[in-house]
């Protein structure tokens, strides 16, 4: 397409570069400096978009971040990004657009017919039309909807692009670079500062962009703020949100203007500024008003199509009609008129004080005063609009294609508002100002209720050097500022509203009219912020800034109230749409969740471990060279530890070295049972609660002196039980001298069990004596393997004889080498994560399953480890009538009866009295093959539990309709008298 | 963002701290009672305005802080050491 509505000169596009683009397959020309929607409008294209209820034709109606239906998709395959907004979407050579929600073509939509269904799809639809019959919910009436209402396609595919997280601290953080946000850093700057001025748009200018006599104001001050060391400029970077603590976020399109982001390059950067004072120089942007068919293409706001004309080059129309209530909108009807584009008439709702209709005239546009466009003609594209007395008493039709409003202008408070401060309504500007600043800013030019670029500038140096002086900079070197403005009269004469037959929009992108909002309000929907929620009105991408006082002003009038007493929906971050790519940053895959390995890890992966992550940890489910599945690999490590030995890596275990004076005061008043007795070279088995009394972790606690105390904690409990040392000795008992870091990671530890272990062991450990006698269960000694240091604990998890031995991390896998080798003659095997759940609850040890938040020691069967004497975390609350009722499920074994393995057992399974029953007795916790047994066997928590060791009961699954007779029994399925661990 | 300005650490985000509830209520002693400890555990004002509250310095000094909050402004009044004692100012 050729570009047909691009003028011969003037704007800031670079016209001797041509840039080729696609929207929706076919081709377009633009060049450097255009949006996609000013390259779209130069070419005379005016249909960009379909609507998301109705399925409306749309086109362009803003030229900036607010727009609200120009929505596009750029890009496709994996970088294809839905949503973009192509008022601000700069193009490149080679971009590929495309229309959104539209089937099967733009032109042709079929589910425009929902036009004429409109009046079945009324506010609130979603709450009050498809409610009945509830199955048709998920299979009939949301593909429906989701097929017809909706925005874009996200891209299938993993985001093939970097994003990445900028911190950074400023002395005065300016939003905004018009005349106002320029003026500001640059008084803050030269009163030395520090600087950071971020506006969202790729030239730095803000209105200033539109005023080409202002150009040489522009260059000097940029010229001057650039070559101040510490002033750092950021075009191109949208500030989102204003956050307490002076905190603000920020969205640099880094690469969004080039086809891929350049090698090693980020295609966005979220800044995080911590900023002293801030300067909220954000401007202001116009509004529309709500008249009948207000969403036809070539309906447009004043301000755009200047912007359109003076910036971009481009001609938004043939034969201009402009409605308006203020005077500043006529300066956008010269600036068309001036190149070239006829204007037909200006439509003023006000019946005098226009002070411009005189200039009017001069120029031979007709003004008709005291009017009101009434409708707009044509589908597809405007080709007449109707107008008539305010009364009512005459209405005519005037030819034209392109209809430029203005309901005034909204100053940006967005940012202001996202701090609580409260705006306040202007009765002049019929707009909310500003309110009293909560947080360490101030606000400034238009976006404070200041118009002209003079007096923003103006404005903006004042705000500047308050921000400067409020953090103790002295004032500096004064700077020229523009010549003074031309006569500016920012007062609006309010109207909001042409009521006429026809879809009058308040907020255009999510389809909300003004008879929506009346509806709401009808049913009880009052409050601005209920109708927001009811009619979807101002919750699209521009968050209501594009026309959200509309349906205020509209709900007002309904209520019989001012627009200041019904206020507008609170704004909230973001201002504009953030991608969830730059949100995540660095912060994806393992960069977010990071792998922690043991120091075995390496040996491991050489030898086949299978490995599963747990928490953050990789660790070994079992070692299969073939990767074979299923349960053999593991059953036969199993069988290693229960006729030979067997060796686990177990380095994942917490481990907190406790020392001090009063340390064994601390762990008695953590644990339920007692350490302060405990012998020096003695490990003991503990259980700590929570304060509410349900059990919070167990471990073994060996004292390795007077005053010196390693604890072990599970492995995913690890971080939780040192931050409760920590709270507890901190807050609760600061008086106690003992000092405890984490030493996890400093140790590398594996357990080597079975009733071969001290054969293993005495092949391989020097200067320990491994007897029965000279080293009894619970012992801890230190020793030496291959040369290493190690300390041995003899502790057992899967029931057999067994010995843990630590030996510092990089020893690891030299200690473990030595104690395979030494094994190998009486038949060691690796084994892994399975196996060691598997002997674990052969043996009746409880593990997370079981302690899952929900048990009490009682419950665990651990009464006796509950000491009668003295305080500990949890106690009395553990006492509570209901936590010790004697019909709680509690710990018992159950097992199948049928020993083959034919019939399963699952965890979960839930345990009854017949096989029909629907009377739940409780749950298996933890199922598993049996090495010992031969069979389905497991742990289970049961009402009365142990008074049914013998019952025959029923493990039921429903979910796969399985059924198993099973028998209740000990926990202890192997060994209950404890023998083999003190062989 | 919070910004805590830890006693230990200085000015710090949010970020680096996990929040720990009510700094107000205190652990009975061993003979406190069943009342003592369910309200230890259990009763909180939730007060709509200024809050001592515990702040854990879990990615610095480890330490747990005792912040002065607001709770609807946010605003941070003070910050001091477990074991300095804090008066809730009125809400």
């Amino acid at each position: 397409m050729t570009q047909t509505h691009r003028l011969a000169q003037g704007g800031r596009i670079d016209r001797s570069r041509t840039l080729r683009f696609t929207f929706d397959g076919r081709r377009y020309e633009g060049h450097p400096g255009d949006t996609l929607a000013s390259a779209l409008l130069a070419s005379g294209e005016r249909l960009v978009g379909r609507s998301f209820k109705h399925h409306r034709p749309r086109g362009i109606v803003t030229a900036g971040p607010e727009e609200p239906c120009a929505l596009v998709e750029l890009r496709s395959g994996a970088r294809r990004e839905p949503n973009t907004r192509a008022t601000v979407a700069e193009i490149y050579d080679g971009l590929e657009a495309t229309s959104q929600n539209r089937w099967p073509s733009l032109a042709f939509d079929v589910s425009a017919i929902n036009q004429l269904v409109g009046r079945f799809l009324p506010a609130g639809f979603y709450y009050k039309t498809f409610m009945w019959p509830a199955s048709f919910w998920e299979k009939v009436y949301e593909p429906i909807i989701r097929r017809a209402a909706g925005l874009g396609r996200a891209a299938m595919a993993p985001d093939p692009d970097e994003y990445e997280s900028m911190h950074a601290h400023c002395d005065v953080l300016v939003v905004g670079s018009g005349a106002a946000g320029l003026a500001a850093a640059r008084a803050a700057g030269a009163a030395g500062a520090r600087v950071i001025v971020a506006d969202q748009d790729f030239e730095l200018g803000g209105g200033l962009l539109l005023e080409p006599e202002q150009e040489p104001w522009r260059q000097g001050m940029l010229a001057a703020l650039s070559g101040m060391p510490e002033v750092r400029l950021l075009p191109r970077t949208t500030v989102f949100g204003f956050y307490e603590h002076d905190v603000l976020g920020a969205v640099e399109r880094v690469a969004d203007h080039l086809p891929v982001p350049p090698e090693h390059g980020v295609r966005q950067r979220v800044w995080t500024i911590r900023a002293r004072q801030t300067v909220l120089a954000t401007g202001s942007t116009e509004r529309p008003i709500a008249f009948p068919n207000n969403d036809r293409p070539g309906v447009m706001l004043a301000s755009a199509a200047m912007t359109y004309v003076r910036r971009f080059g481009a001609r938004p129309g043939e034969r201009a009609v402009f409605f308006a209530n203020n005077d500043i909108a006529y300066d956008a009807a010269f600036a068309l008129h001036h190149a070239g584009v006829s204007v037909a008439a200006i439509i003023d709702v006000r019946k005098k004080d226009s002070k411009r209709a005189a200039a009017a005239a001069d120029r031979g546009i007709a003004v008709k005063l005291g009017s009101v466009i009434s409708d707009v003609k044509g589908g597809r594209n405007v080709h007449g609009v109707s107008f008539r007395t305010a009364n009512g008493s005459v209405e005519r039709v005037l030819d034209a294609d392109l209809l430029c409003v203005s309901g005034g202008w909204n100053p940006a408070v967005h940012l202001q508002s996202h701090t609580r401060a409260r705006p306040i309504w202007n009765n002049d500007l019929a707009a909310f100002l500003p309110g009293k600043p909560v947080q360490a800013e101030r606000s400034a030019g238009s976006a404070a209720g200041v118009f002209g670029i003079a007096h923003c500038a103006t404005d903006g140096a004042k705000a500047g050097r308050e921000a400067a002086a409020a953090l103790g900079f002295r004032d500096g070197a004064a700077f020229e500022l523009p010549a003074p403005d031309a006569e500016v009269d920012p007062r609006v004469k309010p109207f909001w509203e042409v009521k006429a037959k026809g879809k009058a929009f308040v907020d255009l992108q999510n389809d909300v009219t003004a008879d929506d909002i009346r509806l709401a309000h009808r049913e009880g929907y009052t409050h601005i912020e209920h109708a927001k929620r009811y009619t979807t009105h101002s919750m699209a991408t521009d968050q209501g800034r594009f026309s959200g006082i509309l349906g205020t002003a509209v709900l007002a009038e309904a209520r019989g109230e001012t627009i200041e007493t019904v206020g507008v929906p609170t704004f909230r971050p973001y201002v504009t749409p953030v991608t969830w790519g730059a949100m995540a940053g660095r912060h994806a895959g393992h960069h977010l969740q990071p792998v922690r390995r043991s120091p075995l890890h390496p040996w491991h992966v050489r030898n086949h471990g299978i490995f599963l992550e747990t928490g953050l940890w990789m660790r070994p489910l079992y070692y299969s060279a073939t990767r074979e599945t299923g349960w053999d690999p593991i059953l036969k490590e199993a069988r290693a530890v229960r006729q030979a030995v067997g060796i686990c890596d177990v380095s994942t275990l917490g481990k907190i070295d406790i020392q001090g004076r009063d340390a064994g005061i601390l762990l008695d008043r953590l644990y339920t049972n007692t350490f302060s007795t405990l012998a020096v070279g003695k490990a003991r088995y503990g259980l700590m609660l929570r304060e509410d009394g349900i059990m919070f972790d167990d471990g073994t606690t060996s004292r390795l002196s007077e005053h010196r105390y390693l604890m072990t904690t599970t492995t995913a409990k690890a971080a939780e039980v040192l931050a409760h040392m920590e709270f507890y000795h901190q807050t609760v008992w600061p008086e106690l001298d003992v000092r405890y870091c984490t030493v996890t990671d400093q140790w590398a530890q594996m357990s080597v069990a079975g009733p071969k272990t001290r054969l293993a062991l005495q092949g391989c450990v020097e200067g320990l004596d491994l007897s029965n006698e000279a080293f009894p269960f619970m012992g801890v000694c230190d020793a030496t393997v291959a040369g290493c240091p190690v300390r041995l604990y003899r502790v057992s998890f899967s029931g057999e004889m067994a010995y843990e031995v630590a030996t510092p991390a990089g020893y690891g896998e030299r200690v473990w080498e030595a104690i395979l080798a030494a094994g190998r003659p009486h038949g060691i095997l690796p084994y892994g994560l399975e196996a060691l759940g598997l002997l674990r609850i052969e043996k009746g040890h409880v593990a997370g399953p079981e302690l899952n938040g929900q048990t009490t020691a009682r419950d665990l069967g651990f009464e006796k480890m509950l000491k009668k004497k003295g305080d500990y975390v949890g106690r009395v609350n553990a006492e509570r009538p209901a936590l010790v009722a004697p019909d709680r499920p509690r710990l018992v074994g159950i097992r199948a009866v049928d020993p083959s393995f034919e019939k399963r057992l699952r965890g979960g399974a839930h345990i009854v009295d017949r096989p029909d029953s629907k009377a739940s007795l409780g749950w298996a916790t933890s199922i598993t093959r049996s090495v010992e047994l031969e069979r389905w066997l497991g742990l289970a928590m049961i009402r009365n539990g142990p008074e049914r060791i013998g019952q025959r009961l029923y493990a039921t699954y429903p979910l796969k309709n399985e059924v198993v007779e099973i028998e209740v029994c000990s926990p202890h399925h192997v060994d209950p008298e404890n023998l083999r661990v003190r062989a | 963002m919070h910004r805590i300005d830890c006693p230990w650490c200085g000015v710090r985000d949010e970020a680096e701290f996990s929040y720990r509830g009510d700094a107000t209520v205190k652990r009975p002693p061993a003979d406190g009672g069943a009342e003592g400890f369910y309200a230890y555990v259990y009763d909180r004002t939730n007060p709509k305005g200024w809050h001592v509250e515990w702040w854990h310095h879990v990615a610095g000094c480890r330490q747990f802080l005792k912040v002065v909050r607001h709770t609807v402004t946010h605003e941070i009044r003070s910050v001091a050491k477990a074991t300095d004692e804090v008066a809730a100012p009125p809400a």
